[in-house]
């Protein structure tokens, strides 16, 4: 593959995400203002919850932006590394942050036996590494130039900031649409009924319905459009891992023996998962090509790492092989 | 509008755009030179390790005497090749690599060797001295292709020459070179 594919697929996938970020943010506006016609009955209480929407996912964003990082950190119990810990780990980020061009990131321990790796950060000058030990200890040297060059891809890419706002901005409509629910089910329907001899009632009833559904359908929307941007950022950040370490088998080992490893990231949860560099919670893997999944299959991602070196694609069964645990 | 005014308005737009294309040269050029630096920070870094990788494999009974001199030789070469501008030196640095590799290939053989604690540090450093150098050499063959075709095309080649903005060589990386090296440095 060309190297000008790497930058072309880079824009595209850009713009698309913003795109993607733009129709969240419509979104919460638009159940913003249904629902707050659909309770007040009037167009100023629904611009004023669209408001309050807006600047809800607003404020979110903003602490997510300035402290997200902190806080993703803290919840898998990362670890600061220092040079007599892990020489050959800072080793390893050092050099790929010459290849990548950017600044030294602060690099992460988490104690944990399950091989898996995250980047986190609002900008490359304020960006985290995260690796759990288990990581360390079953990968060699070119194969964690693998992983580190794909979460440093993350990083120059700002997929590190996106993923800190989409994630706010997808919790903050599920976080609204909760609220909404919950009023409707206290009595929220009485209120509008007793208005509707007032008249003008019509198309109260109407906004309300439609909040009502767009309540329950919004945040599984927003939810399938986060993992279609999570899905295709790791195949992005695989392509320019290799780019960087010009080297396809180290990442292409890395991601077959991670794959045949049993064991489960403890510190994981649904809110951290789309961060990792595999998808940490297993039972998910086995539907991984679904629309729920925040990774895609890690065969698939081996495979394209193929194409670009014009090797026969594999099956799901010589994995194994190729992670040297046959 | 008087005649002299126009006059001097062109030659304000003319001198602005001079100016303008003088300092985006300076800029580009420095970012050559910062990026040549970067490389001669490691390649310094890559020839203080060597001695102690020497002295701490040659105490090995029957080890290749052969290699080792290589190694030393061409060291002492890129030391000094290093005031013989880039070409130069990027060549001796190449010879440096190899013999270096051929070094690693027969470590391989001697198993007490690959288990001493002090060997496996020092080849880790010299790994990942060896990376960024190739990684530097990338960034800065990149700084100087950006420098040398803004010299080289118009309208900035009208005043490259005449200022004294002369054309830089790349840091070659030898063919197989390319790749980054194959040297087993599973530690566990």
């Amino acid at each position: 593959m060309a190297r000008e594919s790497f930058f072309e697929q880079q824009a595209a996938n850009r713009r698309q995400s913003w795109l993607l970020a733009l129709a969240v943010l419509a979104l919460l506006g638009v159940l913003g203002y249904t629902i707050g016609f659909g309770v007040s009955g009037e167009s100023a209480g629904g611009l004023a919850t669209t408001v309050g929407a807006l600047g809800l996912g607003t404020v979110l964003s903003l602490g997510s932006y300035f402290a997200g990082d902190k806080l993703v950190l803290a919840a898998s119990g990362a670890k600061p590394v220092s040079e007599a810990d892990a020489p050959q780990l800072l080793n390893v980020v050092r050099e790929l942050t010459i290849a990548a061009n950017v600044p030294m990131p602060k690099v992460y321990l988490i104690d944990d036996t399950a091989p898996n790796a995250f980047a986190t950060g609002r900008d490359p000058q304020h960006a985290s590494v995260a690796i759990t030990t288990g990581l360390l200890q079953k990968l060699d040297r070119e194969e964690l130039q693998g992983v580190i060059g794909h979460e440093l891809s993350h990083v120059r890419n700002l997929d590190i900031r996106f993923a800190l706002l989409v994630g706010v901005l997808v919790g903050s409509i599920a976080l609204l649409s909760d609220f909404f629910l919950r009023f409707t089910f206290w009595g929220g329907g009485r209120r509008s009924g007793s208005r509707d001899r007032e008249g003008g009632g019509g198309l109260q009833v109407l906004m309300f319905v439609v909040g009502l559904v767009l309540a329950i359908v919004a945040p599984i929307i927003a939810r399938l459009v986060q993992l279609a941007v999570s899905r295709q950022r790791e195949y992005l950040a695989d392509a320019s891992s290799v780019e960087l370490t010009r080297n396809p088998y180290g990442l292409e080992r890395a991601l077959a023996k991670i794959s045949s490893d049993k064991e489960v990231l403890e510190v994981a949860n649904r809110a951290t998962q789309h961060l990792y560099f595999t998808n940490p919670i297993k039972k998910f893997e086995a539907r991984s090509s679904g629309l729920f999944s925040t990774h895609p299959p890690i065969v698939d991602r081996i495979n394209r790492l193929r194409e670009l070196t014009g090797e026969q694609p594999l099956a799901q069964g010589e994995i194994a092989a190729l992670a040297g645990l046959d | 509008m008087q005649p002299w005014i126009v006059i001097a308005i062109v030659v304000v737009v003319i001198v602005l755009f001079v100016v303008g294309i003088y300092n985006g040269l300076i800029g580009r050029r420095n970012r050559v030179d910062e990026a040549l630096s970067q490389i001669e920070v490691q390649l310094k870094r890559r020839w203080d390790l060597i001695p102690n990788l020497v002295n701490a494999v040659k105490g090995y009974m029957g080890f290749e005497q052969k290699v080792l001199t290589d190694v030393t030789e061409a060291r002492a070469n890129a030391v000094s090749a290093g005031a013989q501008g880039v070409a130069a030196q990027a060549q001796a640095e190449n010879m440096l690599t190899s013999t270096l590799r051929s070094l690693f290939a027969v470590v391989e053989n001697y198993p007490d060797l690959k288990a001493n604690q002090n060997v496996l540090e020092l080849q880790e450093q010299l790994t990942t001295t060896e990376n960024q150098i190739s990684f530097s050499r990338q960034h800065y063959n990149a700084t100087v292709l950006d420098y040398n075709t803004a010299i080289q095309t118009i309208p900035s080649v009208l005043i490259a020459g005449p200022l004294g903005f002369t054309k830089r060589d790349f840091f070659d990386a030898e063919p197989e070179a390319a790749q980054v090296p194959k040297v087993d440095l599973s530690l566990g």
